[in-house]
């Protein structure tokens, strides 16, 4: 589509088409292309081959699961009983997708509406985070179709993942809310728009409420087993909120690795307004990233302090938890902060995607590598990684979708 | 009767937010407090000094609890050197509710063995990990389990410190948490014992009330101090169980957990769910108060131009 552009392709901005007419809604699905050219366009994307492939091996591993149950696609481990699905799809998924509160709380609580451009990617980025999560949950459950039977059939409120149902329902929709703007937009329902922006304020506090709680929630989970996980990785007063924490890092640095993966690929759909501004707004999350990675690294040492845990740290999991912790954070952390004070974006672009790449270490830590540590290393199954990578695919696909279509990474254009 | 209002309390501060929160502050010292078990519930004492590792429980959980066949039969003494993975002795399955294990303890004239099932703590960590209330405490001791209302999150078997509950991953429609019951339904409900203890031509097991098992385990280390290790397993441990064993070689050496504490696993859970209520209330207040802060300039503009 870059290619397109600069043979003088021009995208959807508006209602109305160059000769005044309106656009159709099947047409604005094709992104203003012929269905033929539409079609040219997704053949010759290289990256849509490597899609394919995945699709080819996973689909069928994918249906596989529902016809032979979990124990054809994973170890069934009694030991184990959260694998990747959970490890990757829900405990690294969730924390990577706390831009959209981040944002949200940026431009409509604190006012800062200077990030304007960059928003509602933060908030896609958490809702699709968000969808998939649940996606990666209803492959893992024993029974998927009973989804909704802690909120109405059968309820066990004093259950922290009670907490966590609930509240990825209700952040969920109140997500769908805060993108409504956007849809609207695009379909031209300004109605929709209007009434949601009256409710902007208090969706956005909601948003803070369930994620402090969510995020932290995913952590307390681990604290059901003192046993099992690491002391390094384990603690019970602080669990929630070095949880909790890490995600503000994490959903931020996700928001400028997202960020510059459409700068370099998805250039064709970015307005000035979202290019020209991006290189600043990379630094002021960097900023935002830096603080809690501070933050973040306090409270991991105070942690291990906490409960005398030092001695850990000579040990084979001292020296694995020392590597997370320097790569994952203090690097992270370094480089942000020089970054930061150099005005230098493509550090603070690498340094996310090193943070990014720490919080994912930590949560599979958490929840699979330094689990039973007293026990065996558990090695997922093949079929486990398969489903893993063709679910995050379709993540991708629906998200580039999107970002193709809505406004998003572009300002819409307001008939006359 | 003090666990239904823990609960209840955790229901209000959970499902009803701040409004019940609120209210429910005053009941919080009581909320904080642990479950210490129903008096009259039952139990079990194991006494692993006599048990001869003829696997007759094990017939008989299978048989009562219409398990399927085994893969070996039950006489068959090579189960015995069987692995699971990390070289760790055979634990319980979703076709065996209770299994035996072997150890070759050094000094000791005969291998002991220790029978293996669900040991029916007095505050699960099962039944408090669960979020659809599939997990219930009898009061005569038992720790039931729903399967119609299971979603298969599998946090309970995350949660138990004793890695007993088992899944059916091989089932697509129906796959559920498959774990001893104390046979509840068929024998225990009735004031009967369970099916292996009463199987057991050792005698190895003795069924009664928890208390009275406990005096009974104490009287028998003190009657024969060098024949058993001065420690009950699960009179204490994560709250206490109704299952509880007694043993001649330290409980260390032959695959019992002895860090555990002595704290149900809810108790590490707590400060967690305080913090629930806590920033339901708080939270609005605040950041409604940090918006109204970071917009004051906007605001006092606004003012102005009106004036």
């Amino acid at each position: 589509m870059n290619s397109l552009q600069s043979k003088g392709f021009a995208p959807v901005v508006s209602h109305l088409k160059k000769d005044g007419r309106e656009w159709t809604v099947k047409e604005k699905i094709m992104l203003g292309l012929s269905p033929k050219e539409y079609w040219a366009v997704q053949l010759r994307n290289p990256f849509n081959w490597v899609l394919w492939a995945i699709y080819a091996v996973g689909l069928p591993i994918l249906v596989g699961r529902f016809i032979f149950g979990l124990g054809w696609v994973t170890h069934s481990s009694y030991d184990y009983p959260w694998g990747l699905f959970l490890g990757w799809g829900l405990f690294t998924m969730v924390p990577l997708s706390a831009s959209g509160f981040m944002m949200g709380t940026t431009v409509e609580l604190f006012g800062r509406k200077d990030f304007k451009p960059i928003e509602r990617l933060g908030l896609l980025n958490g809702l699709l985070g968000y969808l998939f999560a649940v996606m990666f949950l209803q492959v893992d459950l024993g029974q998927p179709w009973r989804l909704i039977y802690p909120m109405f059939v059968s309820l066990g409120p004093a259950a922290v993942l009670f907490l966590v149902a609930w509240h990825v329902a209700t952040y969920l929709s109140c997500q769908v809310a805060e993108l409504v703007p956007a849809f609207a937009e695009w379909m031209g329902f300004p109605k929709a728009k209007q009434a949601i922006k009256k409710i902007v304020l208090g969706l956005t506090i909601a948003g803070i409420i369930l994620s402090t709680l969510h995020q932290g929630a995913l952590g307390a989970l681990f604290t059901y087993a003192p046993g099992k996980v690491h002391p390094l990785w384990y603690s019970s007063s602080f669990q929630w909120f070095q949880f909790f924490v890490s995600a503000v890092f994490a959903g931020l640095s996700m928001l400028i690795v997202v960020s510059t993966l459409t700068k370099w690929f998805m250039r064709w759909r970015c307005d000035e307004n979202y290019l020209n501004n991006l290189s600043k707004l990379t630094l002021g999350l960097a900023k935002g990233a830096s603080l809690a990675l501070i933050t973040y690294l306090v409270i991991k040492i105070i942690g291990v302090a906490h409960d005398n845990d030092w001695q850990y740290l000579a040990s084979g999991w001292g020296a694995w938890f020392m590597f997370e912790m320097v790569v994952g954070v203090i690097l992270p952390l370094i480089f942000y902060t020089m970054a930061v004070r150099n005005s230098n974006a493509s550090l603070a672009r690498f340094s996310a995607f090193l943070a990014v790449f720490g919080l994912a270490l930590n949560r599979l830590n958490t929840a699979l590598i330094t689990f039973n540590w007293q026990l065996y290393q558990e090695i997922p199954h093949w079929r486990e990684l398969v489903i893993v990578v063709t679910v995050y695919a379709t993540y991708i696909v629906v998200y580039r979708a999107v970002l193709a279509r809505m406004p998003i990474l572009y300002t819409w254009k307001e008939n006359k | 009767m003090k666990m239904f209002n823990r609960r209840s309390f955790l229901k209000g501060g959970l499902a009803g937010g701040a409004a019940i929160a609120a209210v429910g502050t005053s009941k919080q010292a009581e909320a904080a407090g642990s479950f210490g078990g129903y008096p009259d519930s039952m139990g079990v004492l194991v006494d692993l000094t006599k048990c001869v590792g003829c696997r007759t429980c094990e017939a008989a959980c299978n048989k009562e609890q219409g398990l399927p066949a085994p893969d070996k039969s039950f006489d068959d003494p090579s189960v015995f050197e069987e692995k699971r993975e990390g070289g760790l002795p055979r634990r319980t399955t979703e076709k065996a509710y209770t299994v035996v294990q072997k150890y070759d303890v050094p000094g000791r004239e005969h291998p002991l063995f220790r029978k293996v099932q669900c040991n029916h703590c007095n505050e699960p960590a099962c039944l408090t990990s669960c979020f659809v209330n599939a997990y219930k405490k009898t009061p005569e001791g038992a720790v039931m389990y729903d399967p119609t209302v299971c979603v298969g999150c599998r946090t309970c078997m995350v949660a138990c410190p004793f890695y007993i509950p088992a899944y059916s991953y091989s089932s697509a429609i129906n796959p559920v948490v498959k774990k001893c019951i104390m046979c509840y339904d068929t024998r225990l409900k009735f004031g009967k014992p369970p099916a292996c203890v009463e199987a057991c031509p050792q005698e190895v097991m003795t069924f009664g009330k928890r208390k009275d098992l406990l005096k009974l385990a104490h009287q028998r280390i003190s009657e024969k101090p060098d024949a058993y290790v001065d420690h009950v397993y699960g009179e204490t441990e994560v709250g206490g169980t109704a299952w509880m064993y007694l043993s001649d070689v330290p409980f260390d050496k032959i695959g019992y957990d002895t860090h555990l504490g002595d704290q149900p696993i809810i108790s590490y859970v707590k400060e967690f769910l305080a913090v629930v209520p806590m920033v339901l209330t708080i939270w609005p207040a605040l950041f409604t108060g940090f918006h109204l802060l970071s917009n004051r300039k906007d605001a006092l503009k606004n003012e102005e131009n009106k004036s």
